[in-house]
């Protein structure tokens, strides 16, 4: 999840003659986090204290002279240091009222930038591609400087950075079209060239971004075509490479673009996940370009939005959760926050945007929904938060905040715990839950593991029940509920996390299966659930077949009946009606069982899995599963909407994977012998119907060519003849 | 029986025109209608759906509103003015000036006391039903904003006005407003625009009920003026409301051409408390359905897309029946199309013009199956616009292609043709006092005598002469109806002429003695379509329940065939078709063929031929084909049916044996429409 917050205004912006140039070259940090260096295109440098948009100071270079390179901060000397004209270093410090009386040094060749970091020295890119330190630069101003760069290639960006003790300058070239990009590490120098994938239009890269992240550093880079790919290039790599290496790129977001292709645009990497983009359409909004977002790079969510006024000039710098995004006439900063994300929390989030949205689409009160509630998520809500704000208000003094209830469960008793977690889950609206639920559980959870006496059934199915949690956020809780024979939860669980991991619920289903169905039993369940199974159950008491289906069973023309000698066959037809009638597992364990069927799983990490049943486990599961498939297609049992159930399509797909994981072992056991004949003759009867469907196909498509009728003018003259 | 050669023809541009309001009369079961010209119709719910009256519109007459009091059917306007309708004579009986500016409602209460109007200027009026005449009573308390829509209460002391915005209550015996519900505008960009209430309805309970232009259904208690509950049921218009008989049920018509049902229902099981709920969605509409009624056993529904739709409440029946089946009225039942058999000449009504074409003709010889070149192409010889206001309700050509006449409500005309080398047309100067007006109009056979339905089921005879045309006599019915004749016919031989009225009587005279010869026995059901026979004088009639009747003349008595067919009994299949059969005409040269049509076939009756029983197949024309030339006859019945042509308006068999089959496919109407209201489909 990410957020952008309400942002500020740091400072103005005069417009350039140029409207595509950006108004700011550059934004650099001080040694101070809350300061930054903004120097402007043309002859100032000033510097903001940020929080109270404040200027605390500004150097202006004479009439004439330019600012050819953002200042940048040395922050071992806490001096700034600028170019202008290309080739005069100037370095002042804070004190310095004049930069003109500053100190300045004349080098011999046209510079590109004056990188700094922390923890390194400030080093002096040429544009001809050398590199040089500050320091030893300014020793010897007049040295010589050679020419890393072919004749027309020209930098396009650079940037620094300072990674264990290494140094790094990278910047990015263009020549006839193509890019490069170089890698320069300071002591010892060494030079590593890529070259960047061509993109499909030809088009150059809109923007770069580099951030260090495991000991590698990633290049992040945006395209007009609204494509972000990223590049890493490992810190500690074998260097020796000779020659120019392609480097190699993954889409990382491919972003709608609207009409037409980008102009000025940007994307920073704000963390591993996140990036944020400036000058790219809302995907919602549509019109206008002028909208900073943040998307989530692993689900290609878009997190958060903010449509900025006027035109977007192009860059966007981040630094310490603060985006610096000069638009319009302003420079705008717009601090943002970027949580760990997880699958379940980006669902949640979505999930909470669709009930703001109908939220906000009810904007008038109605009578009819004041009066009778029947409209639950319109002003009725407004009314209850205000409520439980007015006992909130009034339960403050005795209740405890979330913090305390955390510091709570880490020693308190059983009941006390159990007590205060229901309190605060029943009082709080869900959206202050949202975070809390997740740190309330996996602390309920820490505890039980640690003392094993410690068990809270009942505060943990509650936090459950907010829906806020998932697996991954407390991935602890199912197999916990499972370790203490807590069904309850372990259905709860199941019903409402959508991120159980397929080992998860192999272990579940294991369980399940396993478990002796007097135990079962006496646990309550959900209502909903187990009514559902009594209906099914049930179901096949009234008897009858309706709309002519006849399970394959009793098909007299079965083919392979014909082919069985006849005692057994005569055996064979008693049993499955028996098993037909009955269900081999007690009621509850069934209700549990068809949670697993409806869980979300991937068929390739639930097969290795599913290897883990022993061969009883598997049979009477199958036994399970053709029960609920025989009752699903006899069609007696008319389904309840709004019931969760199975669906036939879920049961044919376990089925299969259970066939597919045991199948040799089924085909030697010997009490499997009765089920996988029945098994098949389902599919027999399955691939009848669809080859009696097929039939059908052919004559219909030759109805659709009959209908082919000429086409009738106006008048005609045309003979038909009666009989 | 043979090869035939077809012109089938395709150029007759009919356009019905948009339903604008629809009354139902629950004691006469019949269902006035009322198009965007200003036309009305009158259906007969108790015979079939059939078409039992037209009254023709007229430029300056816009429909917003019909209301039956009793028997009399008032509409009001667009032009400010109130009309009663003479049903006998079928015109206006007299319109009112309502001096409220443009009228977009009336009602009536149940009692049939006084009519409510609500007009443009915001004042609800109320005018006293008297005798023969209307008389202005008084004003209710005067709003701002146009009155839409109203509803009295079933006890008559309150109305409920739509307006825009609101919706008023008030009490009638002090024409105050009493109540004033707000109706909430739609949502995003339409929230600047007024809602529109189309339409409200109040019920015994004092709830009310509203449809509104930002697709709200909207539930109020008309006692305290509160909202009890809102269906918002479109993106676009409720257009119409109508509540059954009992109160249990209030349809909804939109401008996406749904019908949605709402019931006053428990919404759960064994619980006492009712609420209105909404039940189910019938889309049988591509445009607005404008005009809604339901009644007892269906709804019935209208709107800019022209056809009216009957959709039976299938819970109400516990068979399948006749009624059960959907029914959708697309064309008129009675005869647009004349055709002079003779000279090879169709003449087409349009409300406004009359066009009068040639058939083409070709001289090749073909298979069954093919096309003919053609030798020359048909042509459009003339194009006539009527004069004045009214539009024309029916027109007649001779056979012989030499007269023309057409009648409006307030004038006949008759105008001599040439046709043979140049066309040239003139105009009938002197007619008849007489003979002001037509409901039916047809020529002798051997064009000497026009024949014109007049008031009370009369008919004037007028003798054409190439100078002059006089009147001859009035031919007057014993029964004493008043009702008007829609159908019409003569015999070749000029001796004998057949007139149907809407009070399912047939009258035939004696041309040569000028009296009426006999009175064919009444059946109960509505004749849609007759014929005398060339050569035996046996009258053949169709009637809306699709039976079929031989009726002698000479003999007065039905014929030997006619007793047989109804001993017989007529297949299921016949009977179970939903269109009227609107022409009947006889093959000159095989007297044992007719020949009937309806919207979806032709039938070529041979009367010589077994007739079909219940078990064999009626459609029998694909089997027949697939037979060989021996197994044939022995498969034959008398009913050869051809269902190729579709959507018919006439077939008629020229005197060269040749068939003329004129089709107006509703594809083709349908593409002449408006663009219905955009609906967001999947994936556009």
């Amino acid at each position: 999840m990410a957020a952008l917050y309400e942002g500020f205004t740091l400072c103005g912006l005069v417009p350039t003659q140029n409207a595509s140039d950006s108004p700011i070259q550059g934004i650099e940090l001080d040694g101070d986090s809350d300061h930054a260096v903004v120097t402007d295109s043309t002859r100032s440098v000033t510097l903001y204290k940020v929080s109270d948009q404040k200027p605390l100071g500004s150097w202006t270079v004479k009439q004439g002279q330019l600012l050819t390179c953002p200042a940048v901060c040395n922050f071992q000397t806490k001096e700034y240091v600028v170019v202008s004209d290309n080739k005069v270093i100037r370095v002042w410090k804070d004190e310095d009222l004049n930069i003109d009386k500053a100190f300045k040094a004349t080098v011999s060749a046209d510079v590109w930038r004056v990188h700094s970091a922390p923890g390194g020295e400030p080093v002096v890119l040429f544009q001809r591609g050398a590199v040089r330190l500050l320091d030893s630069l300014l020793s010897a101003p007049q040295q010589p400087i050679e020419d890393v760069l072919s004749e027309e290639e020209v930098i396009r960006w650079s940037t620094n950075i300072v990674a264990e003790k290494q140094h790094f300058v990278l910047f990015t070239t263009e020549q006839k079209g193509e890019h490069f990009l170089y890698v320069q590490r300071l002591n010892p120098n060494t030079l590593q060239k890529y070259r960047l994938e061509r993109e499909d239009s030809g088009a150059p890269p809109l923007s770069f971004s580099a951030s260090l992240r495991d000991k590698h550093i990633n290049l992040l880079y945006l395209y007009p075509n609204g494509c972000v790919y990223q590049s890493v290039v490992a810190v500690r790599g074998p260097v020796e490479l000779e020659g120019v290496q392609t480097l190699p790129r993954s889409l990382r977001l491919r972003l709608p673009v609207g009409e037409g292709k980008l102009g000025a645009a940007s994307a920073v990497a704000l963390d591993e996940a996140h990036v944020a983009v400036v000058g790219m359409p809302h995907p919602s909004a549509r019109t206008g370009k002028d909208f900073l977002c943040i998307w989530n790079t692993n689900f290609q969510t878009l997190q958060a939005g903010k449509e900025m006024v006027g035109r977007i000039h192009g860059p966007v710098w981040c630094y310490l959760g603060k985006l610096f995004v000069p638009h319009g006439k302003a420079l705008s900063v717009i601090p943002y926050e970027c949580q760990k994300s997880s699958l379940a929390s980006a669902l949640g989030k979505l999930r909470h945007a669709g009930i703001a949205v109908s939220k906000s689409s009810v904007a008038v009160p109605s009578w009819n929904s004041l009066l009778h509630g029947d409209q639950p998520q319109g002003p009725a809500k407004i009314v209850d938060t205000r409520k439980s704000k007015l006992s909130r208000k009034s339960q403050s003094a005795t209740a405890l905040n979330v913090d305390q209830v955390l510091e709570l469960i880490k020693t308190g008793p059983v009941e006390e715990v159990q007590r205060e977690v229901e309190a605060l889950v029943s009082r709080g609206d869900a959206q202050d839950l949202q975070l809390s639920v997740g740190q309330l559980a996996c602390h309920l959870v820490a505890r039980s593991q640690a003392e094993t006496a410690f068990y809270t059934p009942g505060a943990l199915a509650q936090l459950v029940q907010t829906q806020c949690l998932c697996h991954s956020v407390c991935p602890d809780l199912l197999l916990l509920a499972l370790e203490h024979k807590d069904y309850f939860l372990c259905q709860l669980c199941l019903q409402l996390f959508p991120d159980i991991p397929e080992v998860v619920t192999c272990a579940c289903l294991k369980t399940f299966i396993s478990v002796p169905d007097g135990d079962v039993e006496m646990v309550s369940l959900e209502p909903d659930s187990v009514s559902f199974m009594e209906g099914l159950v049930a179901a096949g008491d009234r008897g009858g077949q309706q709309n002519g289906f006849s399970p394959p069973l009793f098909e007299e023309d079965s083919c392979d009946a014909h082919h069985q000698p006849k005692p057994p066959q005569h055996q064979d037809k008693k049993n499955p009606t028996l098993q037909l009638e009955a269900c081999p597992v007690g009621l509850h364990k069934a209700v549990l069982l068809n949670e697993v069927l409806q869980t979300a799983y991937s068929d390739n990490f639930l097969l290795p899995h599913l290897k883990d049943l022993n061969a009883q486990q598997v049979i009477l599961f199958l036994q399970y599963l053709q029960f609920v498939y025989l009752k699903f297609s006899q069609d007696v049992y008319t389904q309840t909407p709004g019931l969760r159930s199975p669906t036939m399509t879920q049961i044919i797909d376990w089925l299969c994977l259970l066939l597919d994981a045991h199948f040799t072992v089924l085909v030697m056991a010997p009490d499997a012998k009765g089920l996988l004949s029945n098994l098949e003759s389902f599919v027999k009867s399955q691939v009848k119907l669809f080859s009696e469907l097929g039939k059908i196909e052919g004559s219909l498509q030759e109805l659709h060519k009959m209908k082919l009728s000429k086409d009738i003018s106006q008048y005609s003259i045309e003979v038909i003849e009666l009989f | 029986m043979g090869e035939l050669k077809v012109h089938r023809v395709r150029f007759f541009d009919y356009m019905p025109t948009a339903i604008r309001a629809m009354a139902f009369n629950a004691h006469t079961e019949r269902l006035a209608l009322a198009r965007m010209d200003g036309s009305v119709e009158i259906f007969n719910f108790t015979d079939h759906y059939f078409q039992e009256k037209v009254i023709p519109g007229k430029d300056s007459r816009s429909i917003e509103s019909l209301c039956w009091v009793g028997g009399r059917l008032f509409s009001a306007g667009l032009n400010g003015e109130i009309a009663e309708y003479d049903l006998e004579n079928l015109r206006p009986k007299y319109s009112l000036e309502a001096y409220g500016g443009p009228i977009w409602t009336v009602i009536s209460n149940t009692q049939g006391t006084q009519l409510a109007i609500g007009c443009e200027d915001g004042t609800v009026k109320l005018f006293e039903v008297l005798e023969e005449h209307i008389q202005f009573e008084r004003n209710l308390d005067r709003q701002k904003g146009r009155i839409i829509s109203l509803s009295w209460h079933p006890s008559g002391t309150h109305i409920a006005a739509g307006m825009m915005d609101m919706i008023r209550v008030f009490d009638v015996p002090t024409g105050h407003a009493v109540q004033r519900l707000l109706v909430d505008r739609g949502i995003g960009g339409s929230k600047s625009r007024e809602t529109v209430v189309w339409s409200v309805a109040f019920l015994s309970d004092h709830t009310v009920v509203s449809g509104d232009s930002a697709g709200k259904v909207q539930v109020w208690d008309g006692h305290t003026g509160t909202l009890v509950k809102t269906h918002l049921v479109t993106k676009w218009d409720v257009l119409a409301l109508s509540v059954s008989k009992d109160e249990s049920s209030v349809v909804a018509g939109t401008s996406e051409g749904t019908v949605i049902q709402f019931q006053f229902i428990a919404p759960t099981l064994h619980q006492q408390d009712k609420e209105w709920v909404r039940t189910r969605t019938f889309k049988n509409h591509t445009h607005d359905v404008r005009a809604l009624a339901e009644i007892e056993t269906a709804i019935v529904s209208g709107g800019m897309d022209t056809h009216l739709v009957v959709r039976p409440l299938l819970e109400k029946f516990d068979e399948k029946s006749h009624a059960s089946g959907l029914r959708k009225i697309h064309f008129p039942h009675r005869n647009l199309v004349s055709c002079a058999k003779k000279a090879g000449l169709l003449l087409f009504q349009f409300p406004g013009q009359l066009e009068l074409w040639r058939l083409g003709d070709s001289d090749g010889h073909g298979k069954p199956g093919d096309r003919l070149p053609l030798k020359w192409k048909p042509e459009k010889l003339l194009l006539l616009k009527r004069k004045g206001e009214d539009h024309i309700c029916c027109s007649a050509l001779s056979s012989c292609g030499g007269w023309l006449a057409y009648s409006t409500v307030s004038s006949v005309r008759i105008y001599r043709l040439q046709t043979d080398n140049n066309i040239s047309i003139t105009k009938v100067s002197k007619l008849p006092k007489v003979l002001r007006s037509a409901h039916q109009l047809c020529f002798s056979s051997d064009s000497s005598k026009m024949f014109a339905a007049s008031s009370q089921s009369s008919v004037l005879v007028i003798a054409l002469t190439q100078s002059e045309c006089k009147y001859v006599h009035t031919l007057k019915p014993k029964s004493g109806s008043r009702q008007p004749i829609h159908l019409m016919t003569t015999s070749v031989d000029g001796k004998w002429l057949a007139a149907a009225n809407s009070d399912c009587e047939i009258h035939v005279y004696n041309l040569q003695k000028l009296k009426l010869h006999c009175i064919v026995p009444v059946y109960g059901s509505c004749p849609s379509a007759m014929g005398i026979h060339p050569t035996t004088n046996n009258l053949t009639m169709v009637h809306a329940d699709q039976q079929l009747f031989e009726y002698s003349i000479v003999e007065k008595q039905y014929t030997d065939w006619s007793r047989k067919l109804q001993k017989q009994g007529l297949h299921n299949v016949w009977l179970d078709r939903d269109t009227p059969v609107t022409h009947v005409t006889f093959n000159p040269k095989n007297p044992n063929q007719v020949v009937l049509h309806d919207m979806h076939m032709f039938c070529i009756i041979d009367q010589s031929l077994p007739l079909p029983d219940q078990k064999t197949q009626f459609y029998n024309q694909m089997t027949l084909r697939s037979l060989s030339e021996q197994e044939r006859p022995s498969h034959l019945h008398a009913f050869k049916i051809c269902k190729t042509f579709q959507d018919l308006l006439c077939v008629s068999l020229l005197d060269d044996q040749s068939l003329v089959v004129v089709e107006r496919p509703l594809l083709a109407i349908t593409s002449q429409l408006p663009a219905p209201v955009r609906q967001k489909k999947f994936a556009t």
